[in-house]
């Protein structure tokens, strides 16, 4: 954790360029000691390292700094983002385990024949497909040429849940749509490898229907690599969601996190990075945990 | 009976050499449809002057948001420009990217990994406890965060996306050198004499080598899709060369008027990344003869 904090102070303040010189680059040039001034103003006229070690107390009594530019804080700007990127990934996640693993098991079950080929295609196009071209191409579509869902743009829950999930579909397809494809490789093949092992043979001679078969005893089995690699690609997923939240206008930590860059705005990149890494990282945690949970072999000391 | 047919079948039995690497990869079916698709993307960008009568870059606003057409085949962007034009000679840019920024990444998480698999010790725990503080980034998120600060252009966009892959790379690395660090003749390699330096290339290298290679022809579909995402978002290689990616950010833009200025470098991108994807997969089943196509 630390880790990724240093990381994400040192990546910024050692490329060069600092906020003040970027706004005066923006307004005009200003007499010099006015520089001096706004330097002395933000912090940055002093050593690195007292930079620092205040940055770390600070965030450690969970206080991440105004931005330089509107002056609010970003602690409760990224509280308030925060459930929009959310909702947008776990709904991305959702659209992944609902196409990925239906097509998965049944790319698995009829192996070698006509729905096994399509789900290979599936998979080969959905991993090559750039996600922010998915979403113009969604958008040209559904709201452009068909006018079922809005374009952009973004509504509470609270003030219309309809309105918000039409809001949300189509940013959650496009985000979603590799990760469908990832999991329906890897259930497959994971499920293809489970369903030739011995305890299958066994199922299938005590006469169980074949739905008991697949899902209780392969599915179950088959799942820990699907797990592994769904936990793996959110991290892809909270990635993308900076360029989703772009295309769509959604006001989420990752098109903050892109108008800090833009602006050169230390505290709110500082902020959104380590929102997106530190969630990154609470997902990997959790999906060890999980992993507890599906095979009762592994036990956590 | 069963004996004289098992007879039968040994003495008919002759032993064959294994087809070499090349044979396989060219019998492999998704190698040969990833290879035909790279070579098409790769001739595209290379003949691009030959193939086409425009100018990429050169406006002409009488023609602007045209429709496809025989002369036209993807239809003109806002300024008139030929989309077909634009996305070959956009192979140019991104197939660049891709093979630099890869190759890049290779020698230096390669070498960087290798050493730790290697030697072990404090070297080995400070590259692991390094490459997990960059891989608890999304890589995009840290590419646009480089970038950011960097600026824009083409070295900076090579750069990002080679540190970002560094990490990965190395794990692969060191992982592909322990699996033989213990193996007998690389103790026995040792024993006669042969330094570190000697081992390492002669001995080491070749044997460890496979998944590395693997891991490059896929990762070239990633950073082709990382170069298209930075230019989207205004990160990459500035106008006006035309990017793919920044073709489709333009495209996006009016895309109420005409649809085709966004279709065709998108088209573009996903056959080039399925491309490299197929390739890899191909190269990954060539390379080793136990692992089942998927």
């Amino acid at each position: 954790m630390l880790g990724v904090v240093t990381a994400v102070f040192l990546l910024i303040r050692l490329v060069p360029g600092d906020v003040v010189s970027q706004m005066i680059g923006l307004e005009g040039s200003l007499p010099r000691g006015r520089v001096e001034e706004l330097k002395e103003l933000f912090g940055l006229n002093r050593p690195l390292h007292v930079q620092y070690a205040e940055y770390v107390s600070k965030i450690a009594r969970g206080n991440l700094g105004k931005s330089l530019r509107t002056d609010r804080s970003v602690g409760p700007e990224l509280a308030r983002r925060f459930p929009v990127t959310l909702q947008l990934a776990v709904m991305g996640l959702l659209v992944a385990v609902a196409i990925g693993i239906p097509i998965g098991i049944l790319a698995a079950l009829r192996h070698g024949r006509l729905a096994d080929y399509v789900a290979t295609a599936f998979v080969l196009l959905g991993l090559s497909v750039p996600s922010f071209w998915l979403g113009v191409l969604l958008i040209l579509l559904f709201a452009l040429r068909l006018g079922w869902l809005p374009p952009t743009g973004y509504i509470s829950p609270a003030e219309s849940l309809a309105g918000n999930v039409q809001h949300m579909l189509l940013p959650a397809l496009s985000l979603g749509l590799v990760l469908a494809a990832a999991s329906t490789r890897i259930v497959r093949s994971s499920l293809l490898e489970v369903l030739g092992r011995h305890y299958i043979r066994t199922a299938r001679a005590k006469g169980l229907w074949e739905s008991a078969v697949v899902l209780r005893h392969a599915l179950r089995n088959a799942l820990i690599p699907v797990v592994t690699v769904i936990g793996l690609q959110f991290g892809t997923l909270l990635g993308g969601t900076v360029i989703i939240e772009q295309i769509f206008a959604l006001p989420g930590i990752g098109r903050y996190a892109l108008e800090g860059i833009n602006l050169r705005d230390y505290p709110v990149v500082q902020g959104a990075v380590l929102a997106i890494a530190l969630s990154f990282t609470l997902v990997n945690l959790f999906v060890d945990m999980c992993y507890g949970f599906l095979d009762p072999r592994i036990r956590y000391e | 009976m069963a004996s004289s047919t098992l007879a039968s079948a040994t003495s008919n039995w002759v032993p064959r050499r294994r087809p070499g690497l090349r044979t396989r990869l060219l019998r492999h079916p998704s190698a040969r449809i990833g290879g035909l698709l790279l070579l098409v993307v790769l001739l595209g960008a290379l003949a691009a002057p030959v193939l086409t009568p425009y100018d990429p870059i050169q406006i002409a606003p009488p023609q602007r948001l045209q429709q496809p057409s025989r002369t036209h085949w993807l239809g003109n962007d806002l300024y008139g420009r030929d989309t077909f034009t634009r996305v070959l000679y956009g192979g140019r840019i991104s197939l660049a990217v891709g093979v630099l920024s890869v190759s890049l990444a290779l020698l230096l998480g390669g070498s960087i990994g290798a050493a730790s698999g290697y030697w072990g010790g404090w070297l080995d725990s400070t590259v692991m406890r390094l490459s997990d503080i960059l891989l608890a980034f999304p890589a995009i998120l840290l590419a646009i965060s480089l970038l950011a600060f960097l600026g824009g252009g083409f070295w900076n966009v090579v750069l990002a996306i080679a540190i970002i892959y560094t990490a990965p790379m190395a794990r692969v690395a060191r992982a592909a050198v322990i699996s033989v660090r213990h193996e007998e003749y690389v103790d026995a390699a040792g024993a006669i004499g042969a330094g570190d330096a000697r081992v390492l290339r002669k001995h080491i290298l070749p044997n460890a080598i496979a998944p590395l290679v693997v891991e490059s022809t896929l990762r070239l579909a990633l950073a082709i899709l990382a170069e298209a995402a930075l230019s989207f978002l205004g990160l990459g290689t500035q106008p006006p060369a035309p990017t793919w990616g920044q073709m489709i950010a333009e495209g996006r833009s009016v895309m109420t008027f005409s649809s085709w200025p966004a279709i065709g470098p998108g088209l573009a991108i996903t056959i080039t990344v399925l491309g490299f994807n197929l390739l890899g997969d191909g190269i990954r089943d060539a390379l080793d003869p136990h692992m089942h196509s998927t």
